[in-house]
């Protein structure tokens, strides 16, 4: 029988591969946002496994806001890595500390 | 029974497979594809749990928006992404010890928890009996209902975004020619049309 332990374990599985590709793929920002897209889905497998065990339609109606943001981050997130690159034809991370000083 | 136990473990493993893919692949199109795939699976894992719309709307919006415009972005930038990998093999050591604390951390808070008594009575909406009313049915009864005011943000987060990322990569371009409708409002007759008396079969110089 498959129950609320066996979701919860595959979202934190899926949760911590998102932040070991944030650590293993620090100088690609593209893999960081695809990371982060992985982490934002391993919290919705979370919302809704509780949503389905607790017989609470809330956790369902918060993935759907989860989502939205997540899309909006990745638009975001996209635009300014295109607008970097077109300044510096590159998207290093390394270079986006020049203007530190 | 049985067949939801092993759609479970296909989805399941299928999911950390394609996430566990897409963090180590060396071509970031193929990382945007083992992407695509882990959203699907997952979209499997919420049918099997019974929450059809979320599924829908994951393959929807993440499958059909967000992981394009990935896949745009990393097939139009021109970058060495062989670059972006040397050095990696040093981060390898300090992501999988915080990785693997933050993977104890939460086993053991899986491990050691339980729901509480009154979790039942707190629920904000419970669901509605699946004889009756339908995922998708029983979500729009509360989406419009008691959640419209976050619904309606949701909505004004996307204006924002979308405003955002158009600024934000629209470039003019020069030596392109515009319509500019102030300067064509603001054009002075008297500036622009010239009237000359001209003697009948003469002609005149322009």
């Amino acid at each position: 029988m498959i129950g609320l332990e066996h979701y919860l374990t595959v979202a934190t599985i899926l949760f911590v591969i998102g932040v070991f590709g944030i650590f293993l793929n620090r100088k690609n920002i593209i893999v960081i946002l695809m990371s982060i897209e992985l982490m934002l889905l391993a919290v919705n497998i979370n919302l809704v496994a509780f949503s389905v065990h607790l017989d609470d339609l809330t956790g369902q109606v918060f993935t759907l806001f989860v989502l939205t943001v997540a899309a909006a981050e990745a638009a975001i997130g996209l635009a300014i890595l295109v607008c970097f690159y077109r300044n510096r034809h590159s998207i290093a991370v390394d270079d986006v500390s020049l203007m530190k000083g | 029974m049985l067949i939801q136990t092993v759609a479970f473990y296909f989805f399941a493993t299928l999911v950390v497979l394609a996430g566990f893919s897409v963090v180590r692949a060396k071509n970031p199109v193929h990382g945007v594809l083992w992407l695509i795939l882990a959203f699907l699976s997952s979209a499997g894992l919420f049918v099997l749990q019974g929450a059809e719309f979320v599924a829908m709307l994951m393959i929807i919006v993440y499958v059909g928006a967000v992981a394009v415009l990935f896949l745009f972005v990393v097939m139009m930038l021109d970058v060495d992404f062989a670059t972006l990998r040397a050095g990696m093999a040093r981060y390898i050591p300090i992501g999988l010890l915080i990785a693997g604390v933050l993977l104890m951390l939460l086993v053991i808070e899986i491990g050691d928890w339980k729901i509480s008594d009154q979790a039942a009575g707190l629920r904000q909406s419970p669901t509605p009996s699946i004889e009756t009313t339908h995922n998708t049915l029983a979500l729009g009864q509360i989406i419009y209902t008691d959640y419209v005011l976050l619904f309606q943000i949701a909505g004004l987060i996307l204006l924002v975004a979308m405003v955002g990322a158009i600024i934000l990569t629209h470039q003019r371009r020069s030596g392109v020619k515009r319509q500019d409708v102030l300067s064509q409002m603001y054009r002075d007759p008297s500036k622009s049309v010239t009237l000359k008396n001209i003697k009948v079969s003469s002609g005149d110089q322009l």
